[in-house]
């Protein structure tokens, strides 16, 4: 059984001839995650997709995920959190709204998939190296200190956290930005910075209320 | 005020049902019987186990001619299950039925409280309040229209076929009334029908002649209804024949006069096929269209453009049935039922862009592709492209504004068969790579799922999956100048390119343009699709609110042909049942003007959801008519002057009521009644 | 008619010839537009997959900005160039009209920061203010030089017609191929003109992010276009910024000018080029300069 077959001719999505075994048992299942993303505005329409995949089908980027837009609703009305959270899909998604146009139940897919973002952050899922979260936690943590997002520093921030390497690979394209006036290292700043954070931390004191 | 209403003073005898357990496990009824039995006007007061059954009827019977009872009062379920039950028996034992008025104290009493004390309480209070208003009861009579045995049908496919043939089968008058020029409706349009795959024109042609060919049946093509009076039993209504510029009884169909037409080459989009073809202005629908006559489009005939043509058609008719100068005719009926069957309209495929329809040439709708199939259709039964070539590879698309939120939300029922239909003959025809592309395979009906599966023997390909797009930009050389279709393959789980020579895109049904027109028209409903609607969903399924309008097809809903012929026969037989009968009894619970109080001020006549109040110019007075009204109350409560009164539902009978209900706590309304009763 | 210009992050800093054009437009149609003052970053894409109702509140803090700069005037519009902006701006507008409970924390919020937010704000895009306020026949007019023989090809992308904008059809957008029209341009008619460029995933995933853009270059230049038009800073920089990595990857020599609609509307209306940023580009858009008098660009 520890024997693989020899053979280069393996599919992606397949085996190639050994033995994994996939079932998934009840209690295996979060039962409250259904409940909890639907927990965003207009979210109660998740629970009416009938599978159709228009979703999948009109994603331009639905072939390079390991679940499509379709399995990852399926798999989060019936509470497969795990599976969900650590796939790669969220992090593909860039947020074209061309599933949420074309759904025939209305669902709102992409803010879906911004509320499974959100908790694969909230919970540590990802990769610490991979590029899409690493970019959001940056603009995040950017915006939040300075009330604008600098293109600049943010992007040699996402690099440092990522993959360093990758800079010098990017050293033209950067070095052509900064020659033509479209990239500078200057920190975007707003003036009432002080009122931005009370604006802040004055949603952090109201009580949880679901956004619905 | 005495309230004697015809009969003496009231001499009531009460029943309060135990209905079992269902009453009696929450209500003290014996406390009831006895509480009711100190109410004025009370001669008999009785519990019993269950009133509707025969012996509780027995008593009632009884007790009214022991004790000389002239109201009755139940205290049992709800009105709606055995308010008729009581009538008739008060009736029997001599009384006028609805002298009986009945109380509900299970389910809105025993069913809804678990305390049984305030439960009780509740009982009484409204067991005091019926007592208090069966006083002011009158004698109300049913009032019989008699049924004219004539039935009208609206719209002359299948479902309209097979109802005139019922009924004239049975020996009563039928009006067809067809808006086209021939009856045969969708169904002449189809190659063949699921799941017999059974030619459509050889069984539907068969029915057509026997319309045209039975004496009981009056067929008026290319007719419409314009205007619709009066009510169940009695209907006028005024039809208008439109001038096809032929005489009718004397064209035989020859069709001499299409080919000498002064247009050698037929230019303008034939409707029948779907704009696939050519006609010229003088034309027939189809060949076997019923009655075999043709007719002139005055769009298009150079004729009545310019009065200048040399008219070869008129030289060519050796019958001189050719009439350029015909005008629209009208003609009226009485008849006493009326059947529509207006059937549907396909949905229109532009409204779902991402598909492509109207933009590239090799997108079709299923009823172009029924066409293209059909052996007397444009392209004499060859599946081609609109560019001539046979296709390698078609795709068709399920659900087509179906199940979306964004055109239609149902489910039209017919697209997976008649896909599944369309795949096989595509397959016999051309022999190509046949793709369905579905979200549900929905194959109930007898035969159906038999059908499914010797379409999978086939070699038909099913991808469950709702394509997002049907496209022309090439992502592989196989697919450079070709229809590309991105779906995602969710059974087997991959997203999938398919590039296809042809698209068909299964188009769902949807009510008609003129829905509403018409059943504004004919005095009836539409559900919220647009559909005419029924009286109920389960148990009424083709008639309406209107009495003596039925309708039947798919003009109530989408479905197949067997569901239609179906609904046909069923509304014949509603229609027969009232025929036969000869006469209806209209409920008495009609609302009517106090002539002398009616200062014409003319505004209850637009509130009548039912079209039941005229205005009489000549008195100046409003007047509502009994049959048509239902008694819904509303002109009753508008009235300014308080010059309409409703039976059964008079002021008197209303305050008495109130007035037993709030005397528990104190609160005498002391209104319109007085409380002193006249106690044998 | 009185607007209030947001141009967001992007239009600082690498979208610079976005905000450059368009406000030189606007300034030789005479749109009277002030600049929201201390507007803060949007939240784009990026801040909704950290934090639901900071991304809302956030966005709703240049709302209600908005609302105090103007408020004495009867109608508060608010042009909100990018892309990503304008559709933030426009489900925030949305949602907390929407829903009541979002509403109240995010009011009860801005008034920590001394603001209020009453959901007064329009947000326009200013394809929609040229097209619908100034009017096909007024820029028709206001052009000099007819970009006579030059194909465009419109790339409208997803957040400017995805998913709440009003004033173009969602599948099959037409101002910007009109606008083109009208300054005497062929607009290219091909399938792509919505289909998603790859957002920021050509910087963070390029192996997803590239083909994205690949593909809409080589269908634009399939269908003969001469130059890519866009209404959006991130598509400008994806389409036109990677074409070496593209041109790398794929094998091709694709050479495909990209410019920002106002850049094109600015050259017909003979404004000078500097004042366009268009030495910004990375792509030389020679035909249609060749058009245009006095086609000498400085370039990088």
């Amino acid at each position: 059984m520890d024997k693989t077959i020899e053979s280069k001719k393996f599919a992606p999505g397949s085996n190639g001839g050994s033995i994994r075994r996939t079932i998934k048992y009840e209690n295996e299942l979060d039962k409250n995650f259904a409940k909890k993303i639907a927990d965003i505005a207009h979210g109660e329409a998740m629970y009416n997709c009938i599978q159709c995949g228009t979703c999948s089908a009109t994603c331009p980027v639905s072939h390079y995920m390991d679940f499509t837009p379709r399995k990852i609703i399926a798999m989060v009305r019936e509470g497969f959190k795990d599976e969900v959270l650590s796939s790669s899909t969220v992090w593909m998604c860039a947020s074209c709204y061309s599933c949420t146009v074309e759904c025939p139940k209305e669902i709102k897919i992409t803010d879906v998939m911004y509320a499974l973002k959100r908790e694969a952050i909230a919970g540590g899922y990802y990769p610490k190296h991979f590029p899409t979260p690493a970019l959001a936690t940056s603009f995040f943590d950017q915006v939040k200190k300075n009330g604008r997002s600098s293109e600049g520093p943010l992007l040699v921030k996402v690099f440092l956290k990522t993959n360093p390497f990758k800079m010098f690979g990017n050293a033209l394209l950067g070095w052509k930005l900064w020659k033509t006036g479209r990239m500078s290292m200057k920190s975007e700043k707003i003036k009432d910075r002080k009122g931005f954070a009370k604006l802040l931390n004055g949603l952090d004191k109201v009580k949880e209320v679901a956004v619905k | 005020m005495s309230s004697t209403n015809g009969n003496g003073s009231p001499r009531i005898g009460f029943y309060v049902c135990h209905c079992g357990h269902n009453i009696a496990s929450v209500v003290n009824v014996e406390e009831v019987q006895k509480f009711v039995a100190t109410l004025p006007g009370v001669i008999v007061s009785r519990d019993y186990k269950y009133m509707c059954s025969d012996p509780g009827q027995e008593l009632i019977q009884n007790d009214i001619k022991e004790f000389k009872l002239n109201r009755i009062v139940v205290a049992s379920c709800s009105p709606l299950l055995h308010e008729h039950t009581f009538r008739v028996a008060a009736e029997k034992g001599g009384l006028n039925p609805y002298y009986f008025h009945m109380i509900n104290i299970r389910e809105n009493v025993s069913w809804v409280n678990t305390d049984k004390v305030m439960a009780t309480e509740k009982a009484k209070d409204l067991a005091r309040a019926g007592i208090q208003r069966v006083f002011f009861h009158k004698p109300l009579i049913k009032k019989e229209v008699p049924i004219n045995p004539a039935v009208m049908i609206v719209g002359g496919g299948i479902a309209g076929i097979h109802a005139a043939l019922t009924i004239a089968n049975a020996g009563k008058r039928v009006y067809l009334v067809e808006r086209e020029a021939t009856i045969g409706g969708h169904m002449a349009m189809f190659d063949k029908t699921f799941p017999t795959l059974d030619c459509a024109a050889c069984i539907l042609t068969p029915k057509m002649s026997a319309v045209k060919n039975n004496p009981n049946i009056t067929l008026w093509t290319y007719a419409e209804v314009e205007k619709v009076e009066g009510f169940v039993g009695s209907y006028k209504a005024t039809v208008r024949h439109k001038p096809r510029y032929i005489k009718e009884d004397l064209c035989v169909g020859c069709m001499d006069c299409i080919d000498a037409c002064i247009y050698k080459e037929a230019k303008y989009p034939d409707e029948f096929n779907q704009g696939l073809s050519m006609r010229k202005p003088v034309y027939i629908p189809f060949p076997q269209a019923t009655p075999q006559v043709v007719l002139v489009d005055p769009e298009t005939c150079i004729d009545f453009k310019s009065r200048r043509c040399k008219k070869t058609c008129i030289e060519a008719c050796d019958r001189d049935a050719i009439d350029l100068h015909q005008i629209d005719t009208y003609e009226e009926i009485e008849v006493g039922t009326i059947i529509l069957s207006t059937g549907f309209k396909p949905f229109d495929a532009k409204r779902a862009p991402q598909y492509g329809y109207g933009k590239h040439q090799n997108v079709f709708t299923a009823l172009e592709v029924e066409r293209l199939v059909n052996a007397s259709g444009p392209t004499n039964g060859e599946v081609l492209t609109r560019d001539g070539k046979k296709p390698k590879s078609v795709g068709i698309i399920h659900c087509v504004g179906s199940r979306d939120a964004k055109t239609n939300k149902w489910c039209s029922r017919v697209c997976c068969m008649y896909s599944l239909k369309l795949a096989h003959l595509i397959k016999e025809h051309t022999d190509a790579e046949v793709y369905n592309f579905y979200i549900d395979m929905r194959t109930p009906g007898k035969g159906y799922e038999e059908f499914y599966d010797k379409l999978l023997k086939e070699g038909v390909h099913f991808i469950r999956g709702r394509v997002a797009e049907v496209t022309d930009w090439a992502l592989m050389p196989e697919e450079k100048d070709r229809l590309t279709i991105r779906v995602e393959d969710t059974l087997i789980g991959t997203v999938r390119r398919i590039p296809v020579d042809m698209v068909v895109l299964a188009t769902g049904l949807v009510p008609r343009d003129d829905a509403q027109e018409i059943r504004r028209m004919f005095n009836i409903s539409c559900s919220n699709e647009g559909f005419f609607l029924e009286r109920h969903p389960k148990l009424a399924p083709v008639s309406t609110f209107t009495d003596g309008i039925f309708i039947a097809g798919a003009c109530q809903g989408p479905k197949d042909i067997p569901d239609s012929v179906a609904q046909a026969g069923a509304a014949a037989a509603e229609a027969l049942s009232l025929i036969c009968a000869g006469k209806i009894e209209l409920e008495p619970n009609t609302a009517q003007i106090i002539e002398k109080d009616c200062s014409g001020c003319k505004s209850c006549i637009p509130l009548c959801p039912y079209s039941a109040i005229t205005f009489k110019d000549d008195i100046q007075k409003a007047y509502i008519n009994e049959a048509l009204c239902k008694g819904c109350g509303t002109c009753v409560a508008a009235c300014p002057s308080g010059s309409i009164i409703q039976n059964l539902f008079e002021d008197e009978e209303i305050f008495s009521e109130i007035d037993g209900l709030l005397k528990f706590a104190g609160l005498e309304t002391g209104a319109l009644c007085s409380t002193e009763m006249e106690v044998q | 008619m009185k607007y209030l210009y947001y141009p967001g992050c992007s239009l600082k800093c690498t979208g610079r010839a976005y905000e450059e054009s368009l406000l030189a437009v606007f300034k030789a149609l005479k749109i009277d537009y002030t600049e929201i003052e201390d507007w803060n970053c949007c939240g784009a894409t990026a801040y909704m997959a950290v934090d639901e109702v900071n991304a809302f509140s956030i966005a709703a803090r240049n709302l209600a900005l908005a609302e105090k700069q103007f408020e004495k005037e009867e109608e508060i519009q608010v042009i909100a160039p990018c892309a990503a902006c304008y559709m933030v701006l426009i489900k925030t507008m949305k949602y907390l009209n929407e829903s009541p409970a979002l509403k109240e924390k995010t009011v009860h919020a801005l008034k920590e920061a001394g603001l209020n937010f009453t959901g007064r704000v329009k947000v326009r895009h200013p394809l929609d203010v040229l097209i619908n306020d100034i009017g096909i026949e007024a820029i028709a007019k206001a052009k000099k030089h007819p970009l006579k023989g030059i194909k465009v090809a419109s790339y409208y992308g997803c957040q400017t017609v995805r998913p709440y904008s009003t004033f173009d059809d969602q599948r099959d957008p037409q101002t910007m191929d009109n606008l083109v029209k009208a300054l005497g341009a062929e607009p290219v008619d091909w399938p792509l003109k919505t289909r998603c460029c790859g957002g920021s995933l050509t910087g963070t995933v390029a192996e997803v992010g590239l083909p994205l853009s690949y593909i809409l270059l080589k269908e634009a230049a399939r269908h003969g276009a001469d130059v890519v038009v866009t209404a959006c800073p991130l598509c400008q920089f994806n389409l036109e910024c990677y074409q070496t990595d593209i041109n790398k990857k794929f094998n091709e020599d694709i050479n495909l000018p990209v410019m920002y609609f106002s850049q094109l509307m600015g050259l017909a209306m003979d404004i000078p080029q500097k004042e366009l940023g268009m030495q910004r580009l990375f792509v030389k858009p020679e035909k249609v300069l060749k058009t245009v008098k006095g086609g000498e660009p400085a370039y990088v």
